[in-house]
């Protein structure tokens, strides 16, 4: 089960109160209930307990708590990491629970960031190592109080399933048991980690922590809680970007049966109401004048025009080998330049953040993927120090990059301020789609040069916002965003003369920010665009062409090679029917994926089917991973098809799903996933999937009309039959 | 007078028989010609009065008079521009040879109307004639505010000189020649609009007068229900016959009994009126639309009973390309009922099935349903088209309902293929939309 | 207004304005979280409810439509035949990531096989293609149905 209350304010009673383990599935179905609910519980005491580090909390009946320093958005992580760390604790996994960490960048910091952040696809990557440390670590320290209990040596003794063995003897005594002595015992400085081959709970495809109480509506995401005297806020916020509240009539929104109060802040106007109905009816009758501010003509084609022409401009280098010059110099050469969209997250959850600020303190509940960054923006926000926020993480209904942003903890919390009762803020579906932190327009120009049909001279331009500049501003080197060079630099090719640049082009006024598939999502799809249009020029087929600069990357190849042979690789197909490939080593995980599709006489799409190939290193969910996959490709082939957020009058077009539009289930073709086995560190995932879809559909549509798109998302009234790029 | 003067002369009379006689024919009758009654001038009308405000408002000071009547007239759709400031114009009609803005109807002295004289108001509510002696194009229905009396149009003067002035230049109108030549509004006007008040009709019922008043010299009724002639002005011979106006089609509201209001009941044309919405016959959107939501709905009771009594009178005017009887409720299940066009399926299944039902009778709200409607019994499918491109907003007295425009996100194609489906599916006769003529009722809609 | 519901075989009176959506009154008056809000204009599903046994967005369906029917959300679909059977197959194959939509797909799910036990293709395209998912479960989704109305394990 999961705890709906973070560690540092939660009792005992909370989590335990509401049924019995009486079996594997059912140890995790106990009903979570709406812990925001109940009073303030006292803080979370170790005393009695076994509590070896940040991670692990074992009390006396072998009830083992596992404490998440990533947050679960649907990736299917809280099981993942707890499958990592049970595993080398030798827990029974039928005991385990899992906690929401809170905020503590020390304790819970993503080792790759140091900051307490979930994202670009680092969870399993950057904990693998530490987590097994901690989990070998509480085990040997059990079993060492065990060894001590029964006098014997510590290495004549076995840990399995939440209780240590003492084979000689037979003698056997339970972690509940040990909990107590073992606090005592001295960690041992080298733990020895498993060999995988023994793994219990790694690579298997273990039930999912999380789904119990995702079937019945029990799951209480950041948008569910419900607190006593609580109130429910809507906002809307200058249409405009950057602009600002001018005059405000709220005479007749104070009518509105329902209306509490209406706040007015800097940028955006809230109403306060017995429920969301009353607010939103409260804000639709609320007069605003805004002061638009100097944006107030801004529109998407203006933005185009300016990143034009700053890629055409000498960006800089983020890797060069070889003789760039030299190479393209001579042989056949070939140019193109690839543009994206800017695009909203559109999270089935909209952002929303429940604040109840009082003198001295400020609590928090929502769904967020950046804990720490909550808590100190909260406390600048409240005008509290940090020590006085108090941060409730819950589950989030999708995150996809958007909760990388404390914006909306920021606006509930400025609202929260004018009243002394704890107040829902909810973003409606238009305004979170309007006032997104958008994936950034990426233009990206490539220069190459084929000799002997293969790429001899590699010149990749990346134009776009610097996103790791604003998030982090210590990552951002020497004019480089390495978020949006990443599988610029990291191509999987081996290309002899090879050399990416850089250029920072801001767009103004329109935030931008990570969107799943993070800086490879631009990279993937030029790269592999480009691979198919020089595989073309060259007269090869594109999977031979990959294949064939493939050969000093075995894991990459060895996915293309098993994607090609299960989607049928050359295998005839019917007129405007086309396959296309894309290959990626993003995020550490190698996957080849074949798209099948059809485009009828008029330009309309029909995905046929869809082949991933994925070598993540070792699978600790092979399950979960291939449910990444699975819906990654669909995140991603929703974007090519229709993602787009354009900007008219400085303001933002689209506002919900009818407008920005998503794929459906009677758009979904057959999708399969295959996960090899490798015993190489896990990859990410989470990302990978996204990277897929776009260019290998695109390289489909290529291959289907031979209409070579060159932007997302796809126009669909090119691919008319009698249209040719 | 020699000969050649003399043959000159008859061919002068000839011409001017010849014009006059065009002209007579292209002017056809006036709107209230068809009733053929005594008319009276209205200073001579005793049974009742048929103009100005409801009884109930017969006390109101002469600007909240001139409130409701700028509601009856519609005035505010008009010269407003969605987001912006009420009456402050710039609306933009796009019309086939160019785009029209409206004007700035508050009292801005530059900008608006701050400038204009009792006289001067007269003249462009029912002459067509600016203050600056600039002729207006007919898409301001001045033809039918002729019908209006001084009072009321100087009623809604007052009411417009009382709300605050807005600076707003609407934008230049870009219309190509020879539509850009006002001063040939004069020849138009001399021919359409005989600039004569309303003249109530003795062998009517004074509801029927009243109802005549409040259809033709406010409400304009004919100007989208009523086909036009050759000259762009009404065509009273096929007198609400219904017509296509701004890309949507406005359905026949004559006395015919198959494709007409013949055959509604009293309560049916009280609800479509006065909330835009009549169980069996669906809901009013677009045009229709904020016609109730503005000004109909803002209609006494016995004003609206009154507009029945006199749309009852209107003669039967068939519209051949309507069924007879519209179309059942379609099967429960998506799997009855037509089952062509798999692309309009898929798009019905996606962004239109939860609130329309697969039989048509909407599981969300009446106003919903799409059985029994004109609209997707049109063959044309004109309405559908235009309804799923551009969406509708409607504040009813349960609040607003709406649908989205789905013209955004959507193709052409999607939306021909799915106006097809709805009008097979729900419908007498499958409409045969294609993207081009999607893509031309995207033109012809408003801004 | 006061207004009598008739909720998961419950009778509840409450006071809200008629044209308040039902989606509202489960979450802010009832305190029933499990009827999610995600678009508010019927495009998304994840509102979705049985009334009478069908399903219906409940962000825009007025309260007072509802009077005197019965409605089931989420937290009593289980007690449903249909709904059981769905919700064991949705676990069994783990369809589910965020699972924030996946009450209203749950709810759209055993409508379909309340009405139509053994669904093909064509009838999960037209019961669920209003049900968007971000995390894109939708492969497990229509397996997931088929396995619910065929009863086979996975």
């Amino acid at each position: 089960m999961i705890a709906d209350k973070t560690l540092s304010s939660v009792s005992r009673r909370a989590l335990l109160t509401g049924g019995v383990a009486t079996g594997f599935l059912l140890a995790f179905h106990l009903p979570l209930r709406a812990a925001v609910n109940e009073p303030v519980q006292p803080r979370d005491a170790t005393d009695g307990k076994f509590a070896p580090n940040a991670f692990i909390r074992i009390d006396e009946t072998g009830h083992t708590v596992l404490i998440m320093p990533q947050v679960e958005m649907g990736q299917g992580t809280y099981t993942s990491i707890s499958a990592v760390l049970a595993e080398e604790l030798d827990a029974d996994w039928a005991k385990v629970e899992v906690q929401h960490a809170p905020p503590n960048d020390k304790l819970y910091g993503n080792p790759t960031f140091g900051l307490q952040v979930t994202g670009n696809s680092n969870s399993i990557r950057a904990w693998w190592t530490p987590l097994r440390k901690a989990g070998a670590t509480a085990r040997a320290m059990l079993v060492q109080a065990a060894a001590a209990e029964w006098q014997v040596e510590p290495a004549s003794c076995t840990a399995s399933k939440g209780e240590v063995t003492h084979a000689a003897s037979g003698r056997k005594l339970a972690y509940g048991a040990l909990a107590q002595a073992a606090q005592g015992q001295t960690p041992p400085k080298d733990v020895v980690l498993k060999d995988p081959k023994d793994f219990v709970y790694i690579g298997q495809p273990l039930k999912r922590l999380d789904t119990p109480d995702k079937v019945n509506g029990k799951t209480v995401y950041g948008i569910d809680a419900i607190l006593p005297g609580m109130k429910i806020a809507t906002v809307a916020t200058c249409p405009v970007f950057g602009g600002k509240v001018g005059k405000v009539d709220d005479s007749a929104a104070m009518k509105v049966p329902g209306v509490r109060k209406v706040v007015v802040l800097d940028d955006t106007v809230a109403v306060i109401g017995d429920h969301m109905w009353a607010a939103k009816k409260g804000l639709e009758a609320v007069k605003i004048e805004w002061n638009e501010g100097p944006h107030a003509k801004l529109t998407t084609k203006d933005i185009w025009q300016d990143l034009r022409a700053a890629s055409a401009k000498d960006g800089a280098v983020a890797k060069s080998t070889g003789d760039i010059a030299k190479g393209l110099a001579s042989g056949d050469k070939f140019e193109a330049a690839y543009e994206l969209p800017f695009l909203a997250h559109a999270s089935m959850e909209p952002i929303n953040a429940t604040v109840h600020v009082k003198p001295d303190s400020c609590e928090i509940w929502t769904g967020t993927q950046i804990m720490t960054r909550v808590q100190s923006e909260a406390a600048k926000a409240a005008g509290l120090p940090v020590d006085k926020v108090i941060v409730n993480n819950h589950l989030l209904g999708g995150g996809f990059g958007r909760k990388l942003e404390p914006d909306m903890v920021i606006t509930a919390v400025k609202i929260a301020k004018q009243v002394d009762y704890p107040i829902k803020v909810i973003w409606t579906r238009e305004e979170d789609i309007q006032h997104d932190v958008y994936r950034p327009v990426y233009r990206d120009q490539i220069t190459a040069s084929l000799v002997d049909g293969k790429v001899a001279a590699w010149k990749y331009k990346v134009a776009g916002s610097a996103v790791v500049a604003r998030w982090l501003p210590p990552a951002f080197q020497k004019g480089i965003d390495i978020d949006a060079v990443d599988a610029a630099v990291d191509a999987p090719y081996d290309f002899a003369n090879f050399h990416v640049e850089y250029v920072r082009a801001e767009p103004p006024a329109v935030p931008t920010g990570f969107w799943r598939g993070v800086g490879p999502n631009n990279n993937v799809f030029a790269v592999e665009c480009a691979m198919d249009e020089l595989a073309r020029k060259a007269g090869k087929d594109p999977v031979e062409f990959r294949r064939s600069m493939l050969t000093k990357n075995p894991r990459m190849l060895a996915v293309l090679n098993h994607a090609a042979e299960k989607a049928g690789w050359g295998q005839p197909l019917p007129a405007r029917v086309g396959r296309g490939v894309c290959v990626q080593p993003s995020f550490e995980t190698f996957i080849a994926t074949i798209v099948e599709a059809e485009i009828d006489d008029i330009g309309e799409i029909a995905l046929r089917r869809v082949t991933s190939v994925v070598d993540t290193g070792i699978a600790v969910n092979p399950d979960t991973v291939k449910a990444q996959i699975e819906g990654g490709l669909i995140f991603g082939l929703t974007a090519a098809l229709y993602g787009e957020i354009t900007i008219e009058k400085g303001r933002v077009q689209q506002s919900n799903f009818h407008d920005y539009r998503m794929m459906r289930i009677n758009e979904t073709p057959k999708i399969e996933v295959i996960v090899v086995k490798s015993g190489e560190a896990p990859g990410g995932i989470g990302e990978a999937g996204v990277n897929a879809g776009p260019p290998a559909l695109r390289n489909a549509i290529y291959a289907a009309t031979g209409v070579a798109l060159r932007r997302l998302p796809i126009d669909r009234k090119a691919l008319a039959v009698g249209k040719k790029a | 007078m020699s000969g050649v003067m003399r043959i000159l002369a008859s061919l002068v009379v000839i011409a001017i028989v010849a014009v006059a006689l065009g002209v007579w024919y292209i002017r056809g009758p006036g709107p209230l010609d068809f009733a053929g009654g005594t008319k009276v001038a209205l200073a001579d009308y005793r049974a009742g009065k048929p103009t100005g405000v409801p009884a109930s408002l017969e006390k109101a000071s002469l600007v909240e008079r001139g409130e409701w009547l700028a509601k009856a007239a519609d005035c505010m759709v008009c010269h407003t521009k969605p987001g912006e400031k009420e009456y402050s114009g710039g609306l933009g009609f796009k019309l086939p040879f160019g785009m029209l803005y409206s004007t700035n109807i508050t009292p801005d002295k530059e900008t608006g109307i701050g400038n204009y004289s009792d006289q001067d108001f007269l003249n462009a509510v029912r002459r067509g004639k600016r203050h600056d002696g600039a002729r207006l194009y007919p898409a301001m229905p001045y033809a039918s505010y002729a019908y209006m009396t001084d009072e009321d149009v100087l009623a809604v003067k007052a009411y417009l000189f009382s709300l605050p002035p807005v600076r707003a230049k609407a934008p230049e109108n870009t219309l190509s020649f020879p539509f850009n030549q006002r001063w040939a509004m004069i020849f138009w006007s001399a021919v359409f609009n005989p600039d004569t008040r309303f003249t109530p009709d003795t062998s009517k019922s004074p509801e029927w007068n009243r109802g005549a008043y409040l259809a033709e010299a406010l409400a304009h009724c004919g100007e989208c229900h009523t086909p036009r002639n050759l000259g762009f002005a009404l065509d009273n011979r096929k007198k609400f016959a219904g017509a296509i106006t701004a890309g949507w089609r406005a359905f026949n509201i004559s006395s015919d009994k198959a494709t007409g209001l013949g055959n509604w009941r009293d309560q049916d044309l009280i609800s479509y009126l006065s909330l835009g919405h009549a169980a069996g016959h669906g809901s009013a959107s677009g045009p229709m639309g904020e016609a109730v939501d503005h000004s109909f709905s803002q209609f006494a009771p016995e004003d609206i009973r009154a507009i029945v009594v006199y749309l009852r009178s209107v003669p039967p005017q068939p519209s051949p390309d309507l069924p007879a009887v519209t179309a059942p409720a379609a099967p429960a299940s998506h799997r009855d009922g037509v089952t062509a066009d798999a692309r309009g399926k898929r798009v019905f299944a996606s962004a239109c099935v939860s609130c329309h039902g697969w039989s048509g009778e909407s599981p969300m709200s009446p106003m919903a349903t799409l059985t029994g409607t004109w609209a997707v019994n049109d063959p044309a499918a004109i309405n559908v088209a235009q309804i799923v491109l551009s969406g509708t907003k409607r504040h009813t007295p349960d609040g607003a309902l709406s649908m989205p425009a789905f013209g955004n996100a959507y193709t052409d194609d999607e939306i021909a293929a799915v106006a097809n489906y709805v009008t097979a599916r729900f419908g007498t006769e499958g409409s045969k939309l294609t993207a081009k003529d999607v893509a031309e009722l995207r033109e012809q809609t408003a801004e | 207004m006061a207004t009598t519901l008739t909720i998961n075989g419950e009778r509840k009176t409450l006071d809200a304005p008629p044209e308040m959506p039902l989606l509202w009154v489960l979450r802010d008056i009832l305190g029933m979280t499990g009827t999610k809000f995600g678009c508010g204009i019927a495009q998304c599903g994840a509102c979705t409810v049985h009334v009478d046994g069908k399903a219906v967005r409940s962000c825009v369906l007025p309260v007072s439509a509802v009077e005197n029917r019965a409605i089931t959300t989420v937290e009593a679909v289980g007690n449903t035949p249909a709904g059981a059977k769905v919700q064991k197959a949705w676990l069994d194959l783990e369809v589910i990531q965020c699972g924030y939509c996946q009450s209203g797909q749950i709810m759209a799910a055993a409508a379909l096989l309340a009405a139509t036990p053994n669904p093909d293709d064509s009838d999960i395209d037209a019961a669920m293609a209003g049900n968007i998912c971000r995390c894109g479960t939708y492969v497990r989704i229509r397996e997931a149905i088929k396995q619910a109305a065929s009863g086979r394990q996975s």
